[in-house]
């Protein structure tokens, strides 16, 4: 895919912000002395004085936006996923999630597509955690077109939502009629044989598995499912129905994320075999973070030879 | 503050006393201590200082309240009860199964309640994000917050005070209840926070030390702190833990214990001899 374009969603919530910083002066964008990697830099720099830094304290940060967010206004929170939903949990829980409040929590950095940082700060359990607030509302977007347009649903969400972007440049894979909706799968290419559910950067290589599985006659049927919270259980569960096996792709730990929600659905509703794609009960490591997506076993070939396990599963 | 007015709010602190006694007394549970400290200051606050109208919630401009120590619930709700946010009998389904007076403060159903809190720690940053929002869109209401001398062990509590003192939200008054008793003993034992005026002023705050129980003082620090436009203002206020129920004063156990029907009576006995006197 070397001649496709490729940008980090990182890069697209900083452009949102922009945006809607050219509409709308009814809210303000926090960060935690991390704006020039969360990308909420290009927004500080276009709207100073609606940009708020909180130094590095993002447990403040969290709380803050609740109050500020319970005077009836909007706001952004931005931290690397590992400080927001890892070391900030119990505030977004207590100050945002109980009350329900307004607050976009923009978390980059996720997944081990952080690279050479490390294991610190890969987060590959965001996902999981968020997932067990109440009310909580989770977007992993795949590209830079579905971060922009979710980002501009999430300012006008009933409640709080969590958005996770990464730090690395990955094709951008929806043009710009690409219709995105909170809570709603969309299934990106037909196929009665498998069905892969893809989330985030996954997205883009199950786009190749789809292309690797069809050289060998198998059509797969190809889900992006950006909202992880509230999973869209119809599309799920039509594709159970009419595939039989499930293969779910994600750049996060297979305990608690996509993988998870999916198996806990189908196993109450419509008992399917379900392979999960992700990171192993593991931490990260340093590494580039191409060379780490290959170590981990988060590319197409990966994906298709899942596939393949999971048709051997069908009934 | 003049005689009359003295004496409306030391009968309202009087009747929220009873009010806190009646709800953990039925609740058979809650945090009789730290409410009874703190029922000068709710009485001053919402009997007199802040611009709330117990018909209109949530109306737009009105003064805003965190009870960053949210384990005080019951002095809160007796005066939000008192004050006409809803009926007085309500107090006595405090932490009763489905019922809205919960255990820890809870802004999705109690009226009059401005922010969810109980976490320690949390409650003062939501503060300050409240505060911030006033500055930011020209806001001209206030926001209290209410903490805790042992909640004050918390790191938040400290990046709150610090981002405050950066941004320079004079629109916010903390008060700390220092009864200097938290449930594992007197905060000395424990971990000390004091000294905190001298902790709050190298955070960039005004700080005000006084007597939690003296009305005058309360009032005095409180407008006093209106009149600096570049600081928050911490009012530090040394206070009695159960201050009201003799048997309760100054006694760590009461922390987190409701009365039972013996010790009930004879703290209801002493409000309304109180509550009588003044009369």
């Amino acid at each position: 895919m070397a001649d496709v374009k490729k940008i980090a969603t990182r890069d697209a919530y900083g452009a949102a912000l922009v945006e809607l910083g050219n509409e709308r002066d009814d809210f303000i964008v926090m960060d935690a002395d991390l704006a020039e990697a969360t990308k909420t830099g290009a927004f500080k720099k276009a709207f100073p004085e609606r940009f708020y830094d909180c130094g590095i304290a993002e447990g403040n940060m969290m709380s803050i936006a609740a109050g500020f967010a319970a005077t009836g206004k909007r706001v952004f929170a931005s931290s690397f996923a590992m400080f927001a939903a890892g070391r900030a949990f119990e505030q977004i829980r207590n100050s945002i999630g109980y009350p329900h409040l307004n607050v976009v929590i923009g978390a980059t950095h996720a997944g081990i597509s952080v690279g050479e940082d490390g294991a610190t700060h890969q987060c590959c359990e965001d996902i999981g955690i968020m997932r067990t607030i109440p009310g909580m509302t989770i977007i992993n977007p795949a590209d830079y077109t579905e971060a922009v347009k979710a980002v501009k649903a999430a300012i006008n969400h009933d409640g709080p939502v969590y958005m996770r972007f990464g730090r690395l440049a990955v094709p951008v894979v929806f043009d710009d009629d690409y219709n995105f909706e909170i809570g709603k799968g969309v299934e990106l290419k037909e196929g009665n044989d498998v069905t892969i559910i893809a989330t985030g950067l996954m997205v883009a290589e199950a786009l190749e598995a789809y292309e690797l599985l069809k050289e060998e006659g198998i059509n797969a049927r190809i889900i992006n499912m950006a909202t992880i919270k509230p999973l869209d259980t119809e599309i799920v569960l039509k594709a159970a129905k009419e595939t039989g096996a499930i293969v779910t792709a994600e750049e996060h730990s297979v305990i608690g994320g996509l993988g998870s929600a999916v198996s806990e659905f189908l196993c109450e509703t419509c008992p399917t075999p379900v392979l999960k794609l992700g990171v192993y009960d593991t931490f990260g490591m340093s590494g580039p973070a191409n060379e780490l997506l290959d170590k981990f076993g988060l590319r197409a070939k990966d994906i298709a030879e899942m596939a393949k396990q999971a048709l051997t599963m069908k009934k | 503050m003049d005689a009359t007015k003295r004496k409306e709010l030391s009968i309202a602190a009087c009747k929220i006393r009873r009010g806190i006694i009646d709800g953990v007394h039925s609740a058979k549970a809650g945090h009789p201590g730290g409410s009874l400290s703190i029922a000068d200051l709710m009485a001053y606050l919402y009997f007199d200082k802040m611009n709330i109208d117990p018909a209109d919630p949530k109306k737009a401009d009105r003064d805003r309240l965190v009870l960053s120590k949210g384990h005080a619930a019951p002095a809160l709700y007796s005066a939000l009860a008192n004050r006409g946010f809803f009926p007085v009998e309500e107090l006595l389904t405090l932490r009763h199964t489905g019922a809205r007076l919960q255990g820890h403060p809870d802004m999705k159903h109690i009226p009059g309640v401005d922010m969810s809190s109980g976490s320690l720690g949390q409650g003062i940053s939501c503060a300050v994000g409240m505060a911030l929002s006033a500055k930011h869109f020209g806001d001209t209401y206030r926001v209290y917050t209410v903490l805790g001398d042992g909640e004050c062990e918390e790191g938040q509590v400290w990046e709150a005070a610090m981002f405050a003192g950066n941004k320079g939200l004079s629109n916010l008054t903390a008060y700390v209840d220092f009864n200097n008793l938290q449930i594992d003993g007197s905060c000395d034992e424990v971990n000390s926070p004091a000294p905190l005026d001298k902790k709050f002023e190298a955070f960039g705050w005004n700080v005000i030390v006084i007597d939690g129980h003296n009305l005058d003082e309360i009032e005095a620090a409180t407008l006093a702190a209106e009149k600096v436009t570049d600081k928050p203002t911490a009012i530090i206020m040394n206070t009695v833990k159960g201050k009201g129920v003799s048997f309760m004063e100054n006694k760590c156990g009461w922390h987190g214990k409701a009365p039972g029907d013996e010790d009930y009576a004879v703290a209801v006995a002493e409000l309304d001899a109180q509550l009588a006197a003044l009369q």
